[in-house]
């Protein structure tokens, strides 16, 4: 009873967590990216227009609802769920402290590729059920960028899993006990780094939506929640890549004086800084640059590092 | 054709011309102030300055008036010369050193030909700096305001008023620089052609008084082009809409029929399109003799399609002041057989007898501009200056076209107005009045004649005579009337272009008859002789050519109990039938039906009032009397419940069944099915482009390209601007959206050119200056003389007129202002109108001591009438004048016999 | 690389500068005085209403937002009967102002005219008629016209001479 009791507390602890997360990034990202454009953002809902996020919900949930009489209506209302459940099932595997996590899976590094896999389905079906040229072609560039770049996803953590010699999370953390693995697998960071952002198509790789040139890509017909779907899938996706790479890379919870929990938010809220930074100085390259970087650049890297990082295990006989 | 060279390069023009004619009819630019196209040079203003050079080799050229020099073949010009523009540039300055600094609150401001020309020529500052001289204004009456301060003195004014239009009460005094241009004294302007003073001076010291009550620019101005209903002569005009209302009416240039000016009561009449009598809604007297209710639509179609079920005998009676459309939709409801004209017996033989004459006869039907040709006319029974009063503008013109001759052969030009009045003086060409009052023409008549209906007949039967020996002699005639007859009759046979003016104003058939005989006479003697007929309203002729029967046979089927209902089209019948017999009719007729605009005696009688459209809110057309079919178009969309009279019959017929109804869906499909109904219309579709008319696409727009307030007119009612109005029925748009550029001629609705705001921008419309318009002038005249060996002459003489002991005989008198229904309606109109009286010659009371303006009795058909006394020593003994029309008198059938004041026995002589 | 890494620091060291955004309504900007703002009609020095009703304002107007209708009074003078400015269409372009021969119509520094509602967009003169000159003090149209009106008879504007004596007989 207790059992039960405490995981369905930490379940909706979790997904209360990264929903509130999700959903506060709205507000974070426009704050900060007026920052650094010299403005001040939303503040007029509020203190500090903290509550602006509500007010974007109350207006995105009153708002109508339309399904185009072209889309295919079905799968036009299945997309966005997908993106947000395949997202959050990603976080299930997450350790935010030890022994505090939804599951303790044993392959948990293989259940997450596996769901951001999934991922791609939503958007592919969403650009495909609307109908529309624009939508389409933002379908079709989701599926190239992500199945692409999913392949040295997975090919760049085989380092951390190598050094760990686990595919559990926890363990992962526990092997960074002596040295964060952002040392050792520095080039294995900088690819999970940038597949990541592709994988969200976070900008610069946004070019599933890219607005300039695809009015908003996959989710042009989309209005009311279920763009608030996609949209908060997005923010999920962030939060989910920079607690990933906080877990693999930067030693999860692992930190001295404030509690394990407390430090794993820290370095997560960090990186997702670091996702807003990108987006306020950098530009989105050409579709064609987007596949070269990704086939000539970043495969070799991760092959590069996943091949050194076995010799140096070896070598050293670990 | 003559070639001259303007700036180096050559043009074919007309011989005879100034070169300003010749040029502005190229299409160039040239100023002018004291020039007009109708009154020509007199070289006054010194605007219109160019340079002329000897020939090819002459460099330095001289400066001359370019409507002072004649454009002979060879003469070389140069308008864009730097010394020609610095002079014309100079003259403008002069004109503009005293003019105010009024502009914004000038009604002439946006169509001033001052502006225009300032413009024009490039003058832009005030470099004097002294002080503006001032006048004191004078009152004119109710039609004109005066601002003497704007003058320029180009003296257009008193040449259009004085030299053309024969008034006396306009001049010029004073001297110098305080030339002033007025009355002697305030006072009403006399002339009944004062209004065209706002046309043809060149700034605003006359502007419309009228639309200076509710003053709009003219770019804000919805216009369309239409004809006057004033009276038989279809002057053409372009009537002004803002916000709902009607603002004005102005000339609208027809080379054929009224040129560049219409009378006063055309063109300030149309006040009575927002007057308070205008019907506003639906209305349906539940018994007789209470007030009628509004109703709505449905409910009065409704139950006007219970009055009218099948087998009801149900008649129409139609009208000479609708439209043809109105009046065929009107027979088309009621069937032939059930539909009469609306008119009085007498009217209708008058107009049957008129459209024989000239459709059979030999002798054409003349056209206004015939009318001014004429060398010799003789006017039989008609004071024109008040049945149609732009006729007697045209014979004011004709009595120059003789000694004009003369004075070509001394080598003077056409154009030069100075010069050829100078050398005419006095001398006129011959005219010939014979009337049984005076008219306000007699000053330029070489003879006139005063006399019953029945002597001016015999004296035409006399002229007739003397010009063809078969024609019956006319017997008994004292030896001054038959000297006039041959004098006449020598007069006419003489002339190249000989005219007889009749008409329905002494309302007999006799004279109609005699002035046939006339022209038929003169024709048979190879002489171009020609007709022109005055008739008592705007389609009189129109309702000849539908056809049906008088109103008195409809009164007598009521009579005899045939009718169940009757519908009555924009006619007030108690202004052509005896009261007792109307009172009669409705008292027979359980159901009558009213389609008018403004309320009558017999809309006041009626069970169903529906509100019709004026002129200004129908689209239509009308036959003038020349037999000149000529179509009105819609200005606005009036208000309310008002719908075109023919719509109102077209809902009729849905809501009773007639399947008719389905196919008449444009004014088009009612003008084809009328055309085929008639033949004799045939021509009726011909006479403008039909509603699917469209240049590059577009239609025309009724408002011009700068009309303000589009999103700010209605805003109040709701800050969402509707959806123009779409126009089944005319190829024009309720909007300023259309094609901005040259418009089929039926379709130019209103004139303007770059730089050429104010009216004179006619002169790009026109083929060339006083010629037609581009595209040919509008109307189709359906009548044409027929190809006959010999003339069915008429050959009955009527006897000669007996002065009666104890009675005497009353004939119509008609006023310009007051006679016409609808314009009296208008304020200023009714300002003017006289009240009833009794015209009596004073000779006939010597001895009475009867003083003018008493009050006397006048029993005329079983009937008193008190009447007060006007004196007027020309009429003929035993003859008396009574106004015909006039608001607040009665009709009464004349001429007829009459006792005035009985028991006083020494009355009448 | 190393570009992209410079452009993310470069933006980033914008988190620490002065913000260039003026926390409008709380900070008033500055308004130039012939800023273009919410139209109004002023009244000459003796306080009557200057607008004459000429009519070029609203014909001026690019977009037709002004409608009016002359009127006058029993002595001659115009004004207009009503005078409507429909805002919701407005583009505060001024030409109205140029257009205007009387300094009547003039656009003034005030923009908070936001409304909900579009109707209460739509101004009649009573409300654009305010009680002064406004941004020109001393001018009055009829001082200078010829036209006579209450208080003003023929020859009294300035720069006029009196009325001629159309009687007099020297030269």
């Amino acid at each position: 009873m207790n059992d039960v009791t405490g995981h369905l507390i930490i379940i909706f602890g979790v997904l209360f967590a990264f929903m509130t997360i999700a959903g506060g990034l709205i507000w974070v990202e426009r704050r900060l990216l007026a920052m650094w454009q010299d403005r001040y953002g939303p503040n007029r809902v509020g203190p500090f227009g903290l509550f602006q996020v509500i007010a974007d919900m109350v207006k995105i949930f009153a708002k109508e609802d339309w399904i185009p009489p072209f889309a295919d209506k079905p799968v036009f209302v299945l997309a966005p769920v997908i993106i947000v459940l395949s997202a959050l099932m990603s976080f299930t595997v997450l350790p935010l402290a030890p022994g505090v996590g939804v599951v303790d899976l044993n392959i948990g590094l293989l259940f997450f590729l596996a769901m951001s896999s999934l991922g791609v389905y939503s958007i592919t079906l969403a650009g495909w059920a609307s109908g529309s040229k624009y939508s389409l072609l933002g379908g079709l560039r989701a599926a190239a960028q992500m199945l692409s770049y999913e392949v040295f996803m997975g090919l760049s953590l085989m380092g951390v899993v190598m050094m760990a010699g686990s595919f559990n999370l926890g363990d992962i953390v526990e092997a960074q006990k002596g040295m964060w693995f952002c040392i050792p697998q520095f080039l294995g960071l900088a690819v999970f780094i940038i597949s990541g952002v592709a994988e969200t198509h976070r900008l610069p790789f946004d070019l599933p939506e890219a607005e300039s040139e695809l009015v908003a890509g996959f989710h042009a017909e989309y209005s009311g929640i279920k763009f608030g779907m996609f949209f908060v899938g997005e923010y999920l996706g962030i939060t989910l890549i920079s607690a990933l790479i906080a877990t693999l890379f930067f030693g999860g919870w692992l930190g001295p004086v404030f509690p394990p929990i407390v430090w794993f938010f820290i370095k997560t809220a960090v990186f997702i800084c670091g996702f807003i930074l990108l987006r306020a100085s950098l530009p989105r390259p050409r579709y064609d640059q987007l596949m070269a970087l990704g086939w000539k650049v970043m495969l070799p890297l991760s092959l590069a590092n996943l091949m050194v990082t076995a010799a140096v295990l070896l070598a050293t006989g670990k | 054709m003559a070639t001259i060279f303007i700036d180096n390069k050559p043009y074919e023009v007309k011989e005879g011309q100034d070169l300003l004619q010749a040029c502005l009819s190229l299409g160039f630019n040239v100023p002018y102030f004291c020039w007009h196209p109708a009154m020509h040079s007199v070289g006054a203003c010194r605007q219109c300055a160019v340079k002329q050079y000897k020939d090819e080799a002459d460099t330095r050229g001289k400066i001359v008036m370019s409507c002072m020099t004649p454009a002979a073949d060879g003469t070389r010009i140069s308008i864009d010369d730097p010394e020609a523009k610095a002079f014309r540039k100079g003259v403008i300055e002069w004109l503009m050193l005293n003019h105010p600094h009024d502009c914004p609150v000038c009604d002439e401001g946006g169509e001033c030909h001052l502006q225009d020309m300032t413009v024009m020529t490039g003058h832009s500052y005030r470099r004097y700096r002294f002080k503006k001289r001032t006048y004191r204004n004078q009152y004119l009456g109710p039609f004109v305001n005066h601002e003497m301060d704007r003058c320029i003195q180009c003296y257009r004014c008193v040449r259009f008023y004085r030299d053309y239009a024969g008034g006396r009460d306009l001049n010029v005094f004073a001297s110098h620089d305080h030339v002033y241009f007025g009355r002697h004294e305030d006072g009403i302007l006399q002339s009944e052609f004062s209004g065209n003073l706002v046309e043809v001076c060149p700034t605003g010291v006359f502007t419309d008084k009228t639309l200076k009550k509710h003053y709009t620019r003219k770019w804000d101005l919805q216009t369309a082009p239409s004809v006057c209903v004033h009276c038989s002569l279809g002057c053409n005009t372009i009537p002004g809409e803002r916000y709902g209302k009607l603002r004005r009416v102005s000339d609208r240039y027809n080379s054929e029929v009224n040129g560049y000016f219409l009378c006063d009561r055309g063109r300030f009449g149309y006040e009575f399109v927002n007057s308070g009598r205008r019907i506003p809604q639906v209305l349906v007297r539940p018994e007789r003799n209470v007030d009628a209710i509004p109703v709505s639509r449905e409910e009065v179609l409704e139950h006007i399609s219970g009055v009218l079920h099948f087998g009801a005998r149900v008649i129409g009676i139609g009208s000479p002041r609708a439209s043809l459309e109105a009046n065929f939709a009107l027979r088309s409801l009621v069937g032939p057989e059930n539909y009469y004209s609306g008119m009085s017996e007498k009217e209708h033989a008058l107009i049957s007898s008129i459209i024989k004459i000239l459709e059979k006869g030999p002798a054409r039907s003349a056209s206004l501009n015939d009318v001014m040709k004429s060398d010799a006319v003789f006017v039989l029974g008609e004071d024109v200056l008040n049945t149609a009063p732009m006729l007697g503008l045209a014979l004011r013109q004709s009595v120059r076209q003789r000694p004009m001759e003369a004075e070509r052969r001394l080598k003077i030009p056409d154009w030069h107005d100075a010069a050829v009045r100078a050398a005419m003086q006095s001398e006129r060409g011959p005219l010939f009045i014979a009337t049984p009052a005076g008219t306000g023409i007699d000053d330029i008549a070489a003879g006139t004649f005063r006399g019953a209906p029945d002597d001016i007949a015999r004296l035409g039967f006399a002229v007739a005579h003397e010009l063809n020996n078969e024609l019956p002699e006319v017997t008994g005639l004292s030896s001054k009337v038959h000297g006039l007859a041959k004098r006449i009759a020598d007069e006419l046979r003489n002339a190249g272009r000989p005219l007889i003016v009749s008409g329905t104003g002494c309302l007999s058939e006799a004279v109609i008859h005699a002035a046939a005989n006339i022209a038929w006479a003169l024709c048979e003697k190879g002489r171009k002789a020609q007709l022109c007929f005055a008739m008592p309203e705007c389609n009189s002729v129109g309702l000849g050519f539908i056809g049906g029967s008088s109103i008195g046979m409809a009164l007598k089927a009521a009579d005899e109990g045939r009718v169940d209902a009757a519908i009555v089209l924009e006619n007030d019948l108690y202004r052509r039938v005896d009261a007792a017999q109307l009172d009669r009719f409705f008292d027979k007729v359980k159901n009558v039906i009213v389609i008018d605009h403004v309320f009558t005696k017999t809309s006041a009688k009626a069970d169903v009032i529906l509100p019709a459209g004026s002129f200004a809110e129908t689209t239509g057309t009308v036959i003038n009397n020349e037999g000149r079919a000529q179509r009105f178009y819609q200005v606005f969309i009036p208000g309310l419940d008002i719908q075109e009279s023919r719509q109102w019959l077209r809902d009729m017929m849905a809501a009773s069944h007639i399947p008719l109804a389905g196919q008449w869906k444009t004014l088009d499909d009612i003008t084809a099915a009328m055309t085929e109904a008639i033949p004799s219309l045939k021509q009726v579709r011909e006479i403008a482009p039909g509603a699917t008319y469209r240049e590059t696409g577009m239609r025309v727009p009724r408002q011009p390209h700068r009309y303000s307030g589009r999103t700010a007119m209605f805003s109040h009612f709701l800050v969402h601007e509707p959806k123009p109005p779409e126009d089944t029925d005319a190829p024009f748009s309720f909007s300023m959206e259309g094609y901005e550029g040259r418009h089929p001629s039926p379709l130019i609705p209103r004139f303007w050119s770059p730089g050429w705001n104010s009216v004179q921008a006619v002169n790009k419309f026109q083929r060339e200056i006083n010629g037609p318009l581009r595209g040919g002038d509008t109307g189709k005249r359906l009548i044409e003389p027929g190809d006959i060996e010999r003339p069915a002459y008429f050959t009955v003489v009527p006897a000669a007129f007996n002065v009666h002991d104890n009675e005497i005989l009353v004939v119509p008198l008609y006023h310009i202002f007051g006679s016409e229904e609808l314009s009296v309606i208008s304020p200023g109109v009714a300002e003017l109108s006289s009240k009833p009286y009794l015209a009596l010659n004073p000779r006939g009371l010597k001895g009475t001591g009867t003083k003018e303006g008493e009050e006397i009795k006048l029993i005329l058909n079983g009937r008193t009438y008190n009447l007060p006394v006007k004196f007027m020593s020309d009429l003929p003994d035993g003859v008396a004048g009574l106004p015909f029309g006039l608001p607040g008198s009665q009709w009464v059938e004349l001429p007829a016999w009459g006792r005035v004041n009985p028991e006083n026995a020494d009355i009448v002589q | 690389m190393l570009s992209l890494l410079k452009t993310m620091w470069t933006v980033f060291l914008h988190l620490f500068r002065r913000k260039i955004t003026v926390s409008y309504p709380e900070e008033k900007p500055y308004v130039p005085p012939r800023w273009r703002g919410r139209i109004i009609l002023s009244c000459d020095p003796d306080g009557g209403e200057r607008c004459v009703a000429c009519y070029l304002c609203a014909v001026a107007c690019p977009v037709d937002c002004i409608a009016l209708q002359a009127a006058e009074d029993e002595h001659g003078r115009r004004y207009p009967e009503f005078f409507r400015i429909n805002f919701s269409r407005c583009i505060f372009c001024g030409f109205c102002e140029e257009a205007c021969p009387a300094y009547a119509i003039q656009l003034t520094t005030d923009f908070e005219m936001g409304e909900y509602k579009r109707q209460n967009l739509v101004y009649e003169k009573e409300d654009l008629l305010i009680s002064g000159p406004g941004k020109y003090p001393g001018y009055n149209f009829y001082r200078t016209a010829g036209l006579s009106i209450e208080g003003k008879d023929k020859g009294e504007a300035e720069n006029e001479l009196p009325p001629v004596d159309v009687r007099g007989i020297m030269p």
